[in-house]
């Protein structure tokens, strides 16, 4: 065993320990992440805190929960959009909207919805397809603090003029401005947008299903967790699906070789997005 | 066979030309994976992996969240999305940009050199930035092998520049296809 090699294994062990570590004392579950990334953010963590080694980080993490919260932050991958992908967006009007019209009463369920971005993109797309007030959308994240920033309905406003555009090609049929006031450097959205939205920190990787939904979006929230860990949230999402129901991933994730695949059948597979058969 | 698993082409400014003309000298039966990561903005309608796709023999799509590692094609980093290499599976990340860039180079050599460590060969092609000159020392410090493009003749000549102390070989374009072959 070459010198390399043997520090590949030791840090291994740190890395495992540091998770076990992580989930023990504060409950968050990463064990089961993507481990390339996971690594590279953990590292960052250590320089930022002057650590050399995951094992300082480990230390520091049980006795500071301070540094527990910066970490958290590192690993919570946040970024997001409105209309992001605007090809999914019109697809999800086009493909799957038009169905759940004839039923008297919707539920939506956006897993890792962030700083909600996602979330007012399908409220707005509802309420033009005359939907939003028999809708109920379930908006869950892991973390605490991304929430308290999508429950203010705000973005920066310097985003707006891409948001725009991409509102317009994923099929929007209003002036998009009608639907912010600006306040300052922030975008203010309708508050009826956000109406029946329910806003609730729910972990993927450690809690259950908490309701039968009509369509499950998650996007770009997949890509963070190993084989493993994504079998186990796909077949959550599954016991949350009726026959019919819609699961839509994001754009580079699919459910070719998953636990579920069997089970479901392309809307429109370009876009990512299945029904349950 | 001199084990080589994975080669990684990171490109920028002029990257569609140079990577092009690699692939064009690859055989259809080139056993190495090769994976592409070339600068663009990420809200393009992105023609990149069609266009390459006429290129060469190979056949070259973009990379999906856990492909296996060996792949028939030519893989290509989505726009917008970073690649990190596992020891048997790539995986994407929205993770923040590095350098400006996502995807970004250095992010794939890094991980490509954790991952495979000596299974790995780095290509630094033109390009107006320094991505990619820290993700090539990696590769270099795990034992892998690097080219780089001749920053002098590249059509930009900063990131050949930039990785150049840490190459095996800095090579002239029309050259680097048959390296590839020599390597597989
Ligand atoms: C890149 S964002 C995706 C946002 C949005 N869905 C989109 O596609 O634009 C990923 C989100 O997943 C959340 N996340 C990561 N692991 C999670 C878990 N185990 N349970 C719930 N949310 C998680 C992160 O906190 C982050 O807000």
């Amino acid at each position: 065993m070459t010198a390399t090699d043997h520090d590949r294994e030791l840090e291994g062990l740190e890395l495992d320990l540091l998770l076990e570590a992580v989930y023990r004392r504060y409950g968050y579950d990463f064990r089961g992440y993507a481990q390339a990334s996971l690594r590279r953010r953990l590292w960052r963590r250590a320089d930022l805190e002057g650590l050399r080694s995951l094992s300082g980080l480990q230390e520091r993490i049980l006795h500071d929960p301070g540094c527990m919260e910066r970490l958290l932050a590192d690993l919570s991958i946040n970024v997001t959009a409105m209309f992001r992908d605007p090809g999914f967006h019109r697809a999800l009007r086009s493909d799957v909207l038009p169905e759940l019209r004839t039923h008297p009463f919707v539920r939506v369920w956006v897993a890792g919805c962030a700083t909600g971005e996602e979330v007012v993109s399908v409220a707005i797309a509802l309420r033009e397809e005359g939907m939003l007030d028999r809708t109920r959308i379930y908006a869950t994240d892991m973390d605490a603090d991304v929430l308290a920033r999508a429950r203010t309905g705000s973005f920066a406003l310097e985003k707006v003029r891409d948001y725009t555009r991409n509102y317009i090609s994923a099929g929007g049929t209003e002036a998009f401005s009608a639907y912010y006031a600006v306040a300052g450097e922030r975008a203010v959205f309708d508050p009826e947008l956000l109406r029946p939205v329910v806003f609730a920190q729910h972990n993927l990787a450690t809690d259950g299903s908490f309701n039968e939904f009509n369509v499950v979006l998650c996007r770009n929230v997949l890509i963070y967790f190993g084989r493993d860990l994504q079998d186990r949230v796909l077949r959550l999402f599954d016991e949350s699906l009726p026959r019919r129901g819609v699961l839509a991933l994001g754009r580079k994730e699919t459910l070719r070789g998953t636990a579920i695949e069997d089970r479901y059948e392309p809307v429109v597979e370009a876009e990512r997005i299945y029904r349950r058969t | 066979m001199t084990g080589y698993r994975l080669i990684v082409i990171g490109a920028s400014w002029g990257g569609l030309h140079a990577v092009g003309e690699i692939l064009a000298g690859l055989p259809a039966d080139f056993e190495p994976t090769v994976l592409v990561v070339q600068h663009r903005a990420e809200d393009a309608e992105d023609l990149l992996a069609g266009l390459l796709d006429r290129r060469g023999p190979l056949h070259v799509r973009e990379v999906e969240d856990k492909d296996a590692l060996h792949s028939e094609c030519v893989l290509v980093a989505p726009a917008g999305y970073h690649v990190l290499v596992e020891p048997d599976h790539f995986a994407l990340s929205t993770e923040a940009e590095v350098r400006f860039s996502r995807p970004s180079i250095d992010v794939t050599l890094e991980s490509a050199a954790d991952a495979l460590g000596p299974a790995v060969v780095g290509v630094v092609l033109t390009g107006a930035n320094d991505d990619g000159a820290e993700g090539l020392a990696a590769v270099r410090r795990r034992g892998g092998y690097a080219i780089v493009q001749n920053p002098a003749t590249a059509e930009a000549s900063t990131m050949p520049a930039a990785a150049r102390g840490s190459a095996s070989v800095v090579a002239e374009l029309p050259d680097i296809a048959a390296l590839l072959r020599e390597l597989a």
